[in-house]
């Protein structure tokens, strides 16, 4: 069928990843997927600043530091841009382009996940901040560890999509499956956003 | 699908339209990091700005920054993204009252 | 089933079902799930009004008491309304629309069986001790220091479910935008399906604040962290907020859905037209608008300020508006109708009342300082129980009736509907009219007992009479089901002869790919107006052509079931509060959730293209799908 019909650069649509029927529903149920990941991070959000600073020994202030907050935004940062890269080459039909630059995505998601553990290991051991520290630690790590385990669900599934259609090229049944791995990862530097200026930078202010 | 259709000519236009999205998005990039510069200088230095500017200030920056991600990053000023965006904003008006209510009706 | 599937082995039906993909079939293992769950928190509710017969009996301690009404509540919110209204959205939306199937089979099967795992797993409560006892609503302050594993359950169980819940939802929602039938524009959509829309939306945006709350109160529990404990700096309040958030929206999820099948039924059974058709569904859109900025009418009494509480009261007054609406459409509906009596209709016709009773009783206390006064009385108990039952329950019990022909090709029997739906009736206003007085004497809720000579007992009475006369309702509509399916009459397409909208074009039960042809919509009530042109079937809207249908799996029931025994492992860790940490809990944590996970990896590298039924065979097929020729 359609789906595993093999393409040319010039037989290529323009929107591959809506060509299909199941395509477009991955689509649509992807982004009404992130309208309720929306909610849940604005309600850790919420319960971060209810109880921040709360019941704690050592505050925001004196915990962070933005050096190192500083270069994982920037590592994040430049992975969104990257798999836009990537989706670039997958809209003009250049399947190793686009293997490549999901790949220096993984890479840059890796390098910000590993600075990520070492930053609460740090906390726990410099600072004795552990998961059940005080009402704040609590907090602080369900929704700063959510994004982690968000980056982590990421960096598994674009790099089972990079392995598993190593061998076959692009066609319009994986088409979707990138597109929607991408907007995962952007969504996921969306939230950072916000980690960063209200978690990092909002506590260094206050 | 009517792909024998498809000549030599539109593939080079839509080349062209994606190569001058590409560096759209790159010159999107590039503010976006100039915007988190700027938001980690204007903490890090906050003895030089008081810090009822500081805190909307960078509020506002990270705000533009999601507005980049999603309508330049994730496509979201194409066409067939009505319903998305209609489901999103839903999403950040539920987001929206949950963070008020807790910033203003919970007990300290 | 068809007369193939009966030849066919018990073991051979059961596989089918584990690995079915067909809504038609999620729908049937729906209604059996949540038919179960409904029977066990009748049987709870039943054991509550035993206890409440007399003042100071010894039926139950008040240990027990508590357990069962914590476990009545969230049985049937969470285990027996919500699944009972997904069955019949599954038996039909997808009809309605014209579309072949859900959006996402795989995903809807999913949904079902994290439903039904959670479920079991919050059940097996009862069995291995302690059940859940701090109330539906767990409020954390008293959660925190319930003893044995109790809440425990409640919180895997209904995190489990919950993501079931969510699945169904983000899986309703892509249906209705992307697999509607040519010429089926949104304003032509049956009130079931806008209902479903928008019902589905609200579970989007509610299921997410109470995942993350049952995370807080799970890992308070499990993992001894602070959420709310307020000697660590937190804070109880962020318990009732987030429930409550959830809370609300949730009872529109379950009330909208229970509004579209009524409206299809008031208006099938008045052969007319649903009177104001746009602005039900302007109704419809603005109820669940409403209902997320209202939460806070559930915490009048906690003290958040007059501020916060004129604001909440005002919004809370305000869904009154279009529910009104609604329920004049149906009278105008109804008006100058040719209306014949029916089991659903009479169900139609005895809840236009009950619910404004309860929707009356809803801005009373909507109405803040009056709300001090009936906070944690019985009359909140009356007013929550008229909306739910008067408006869920007769909406699933109308429903069941309604689209049973389309569900299993067999009709139910009249008369004993009409015997359920009397002493239903009566039963339910005995039971619970008398307990809006029972809480304006002062009778406060979620007590084991009460004291004789304080003008309660024959109120209290009253009502436990109600409650067994809904027991032998339901009862006999049992009896109803089975002597109908021993008898197996077959009926047509279109039982009740009035049938409007396209799923009464089909088979009854429909064939597995519904549609032999996409239909062509050309207006609200697609088939009546084919009907009214004289025509047998609905207009085809492509020619015939090989059908795309996906592939039977068992990997749902194995994802699921990879969570249920995680959750053991999540219960039993070293680290509970309870203090009975077993050295085997860790390594079946992770065995549960490599199981889960490794079955999604499988899910994601396997394809999975499906497969066609050749236009050959479909042209040698005897079922019509739904087009006349």
């Amino acid at each position: 069928m359609m789906a595993e019909e093999k393409y040319t650069p010039q037989t290529w649509p323009a929107d591959p990843e809506k060509q299909t029927l199941e395509g477009r529903n991955k689509f649509i149920g992807f982004w009404l997927f992130l309208g309720g990941e929306t909610v849940l991070f604005a309600s850790l959000f919420a319960t971060y600043l209810a109880l921040k600073n709360k019941g704690t020994h050592v505050t925001t202030n004196e915990l962070f530091s933005l050096p190192l907050v500083f270069v994982m935004t920037m590592l994040l940062l430049t992975s969104s841009l990257t798999s836009v890269y990537a989706i670039y080459h997958m809209k003009n039909f250049h399947f190793k382009k686009m293997q490549f630059w999901f790949f220096i995505t993984v890479l840059l998601g890796a390098t910000f996940l590993a600075l990520e553990i070492y930053e609460f290991y740090h906390y726990v051991h410099e600072f004795d901040f552990g998961f059940t520290s005080s009402a704040f630690s609590g907090a602080y790590y369900t929704l700063v560890g959510t994004h982690g385990a968000h980056v982590l669900f990421g960096l598994g599934w674009i790099t089972a999509l990079i392995i598993r259609n190593a061998k076959r090229g692009l066609s319009l049944y994986n088409a979707p499956k990138y597109y929607v791995a991408s907007l995962y990862w952007h969504f996921i530097d969306v939230v950072w956003v916000f980690i960063f200026t209200v978690v990092y930078l909002l506590g260094k202010v206050g | 699908m009517e792909n024998n259709s498809v000549h030599r000519t539109s593939v080079e236009y839509r080349r062209k339209k994606s190569a001058k999205e590409m560096r759209n998005q790159f010159l999107t990039f590039i503010l976006m990091i100039f915007f988190t510069v700027i938001s980690f200088v204007s903490v890090a230095y906050n003895d030089l700005f008081p810090s009822n500017f500081v805190a909307p200030f960078i509020l506002l920056l990270a705000g533009i920054q999601v507005i980049f991600q999603l309508y330049y990053f994730m496509h979201a000023s194409h066409k067939g993204h009505e319903m998305p965006m209609f489901f999103m904003y839903s999403g950040v008006f539920a987001a929206f009252l949950t963070i008020l209510a807790f910033l203003t009706i919970v007990w300290w | 089933m068809s007369s193939i599937a009966e030849k066919r082995s018990v073991g051979a039906v059961l596989w089918e079902y584990l690995t079915t993909v067909d809504h038609k079939k999620i729908a049937h293992l729906y209604l059996f799930g949540g038919g179960f769950f409904f029977l066990l928190g009748g049987i709870e509710a039943l054991l509550i009004r035993i206890q409440l017969l007399k003042p100071q009996f010894g039926f139950m301690s008040e240990e027990t008491f508590n357990e069962m009404f914590t476990m009545h509540g969230t049985t049937m919110i969470f285990l027996a309304a919500m699944p009972l209204l997904f069955a019949l959205m599954n038996a039909v939306v997808p009809l309605q629309i014209g579309a072949r199937d859900v959006a996402f089979p795989f995903l809807n099967s999913l949904g079902f069986w994290l439903f039904f795992f959670g479920g079991v797993f919050l059940n097996l409560a009862w069995i291995f001790g302690d059940a859940p006892d701090a109330g539906w609503t767990s409020y954390a302050s008293l959660s925190l220091f319930s003893e044995g594993h109790g809440i425990d359950y409640y919180t895997l169980g209904l995190q489990i479910s919950g993501f079931g819940t969510l699945i169904s939802g983000i899986n309703f929602l892509v249906t209705i935008i992307n697999m509607r039938a040519p010429g089926m524009t949104f304003m032509r959509m049956p009130m079931l399906t806008w209902t479903t829309f928008i019902a589905s939306s609200l579970i989007l945006f509610a299921f997410p604040p109470l995942t993350a709350s049952i995370f807080f109160l799970m890992f308070d529990r499990l993992f001894t962290t602070n959420f709310f404990d307020v000697t660590a700096g937190g804070n109880t309040i962020i318990w009732e907020h987030f429930f409550w958030i959830f809370g609300h929206p949730e009872v529109y999820i379950l009330i909208l859905p229970s509004f579209g099948i009524f409206s299809e039924i008031i208006s099938t059974f008045s052969r007319k037209r649903l009177f104001g058709y746009s602005s039900m569904v302007f109704a419809t859109i603005l109820i669940g608008f409403l209902g997320f900025m209202v939460w806070a009418h559930h915490m009048f009494t906690t003290g958040l300020g007059n501020v916060a509480n004129a604001i909440f009261a005002v919004a809370t007054m305000a869904i009154a508006v279009p529910t009104g609406i609604k329920i004049f459409n149906w009278l105008l509906t109804m008006w100058g109708g040719s209306i014949k009596i029916t089991v659903p209709m009479l169900y139609a016709l005895g809840f236009i009342p009950s619910f404004v009773i309860g929707g009356v009783t809803g801005v009373m206390q909507g109405i803040a300082p009056l709300d001090y006064q009936l906070h944690d009385t019985y009359f909140i108990v009356a007013h929550f129980h008229y909306v739910i039952v008067g408006g869920v329950v007769f909406a699933l019990l109308a429903g069941a009736h309604f689209y049973w022909p389309k569900m299993f090709g067999t009709m139910l029997s009249e008369r004993l509907g009409y015997i359920t739906f009397v002493l239903f009736f009566i039963g339910f206003h005995l039971t619970f009219f008398i307990q809006h007085f029972l809480g304006l004497w002062g009778m406060p809720r979620r007590v084991a007992t009460f004291l004789s000579g304080q003008g309660l007992d024959m109120g209290n009475f009253i009502s436990s009479i109600g409650a067994f006369m809904m027991g032998i309702a339901i009862v006999i509509m049992l009896v109803n089901i089975v002597i109908t399916t021993v008898k197996n009459q077959k009926v047509g397409n279109d039982p009740w002869e009035d049938g409007r909208t396209m799923e009464w074009a089909l088979e009854s039960p429909p064939v597995y790919y519904n549609f032999k042809q996409t239909p062509f919509v050309r207006g609200i009530d697609t088939y009546w107006i084919e009907k009214m042109e004289g025509n047998k079937g609905l207009t085809p809207a492509e020619p015939l052509d090989d059908i795309h249908m996906p592939n039977n799996t068992i990997m749902p029931v194995i994802i699921s079931l990879g969570l249920f025994i995680a959750a053991f492992g999540m219960m039993y860790n070293p680290m509970n509060q309870v203090g009975d940490g077993k050295p085997w809990a860790i390594p079946v944590l992770i065995i549960g959730l490599c199981i889960t996970f490794g079955t999604m990896l499988i899910r994601s590298i396997k394809d999975d293209h499906g497969y066609h039924i050749p236009k050959e065979e479909l042209m040698n097929d005897k079922h019509k799908g739904g087009i006349a020729s």
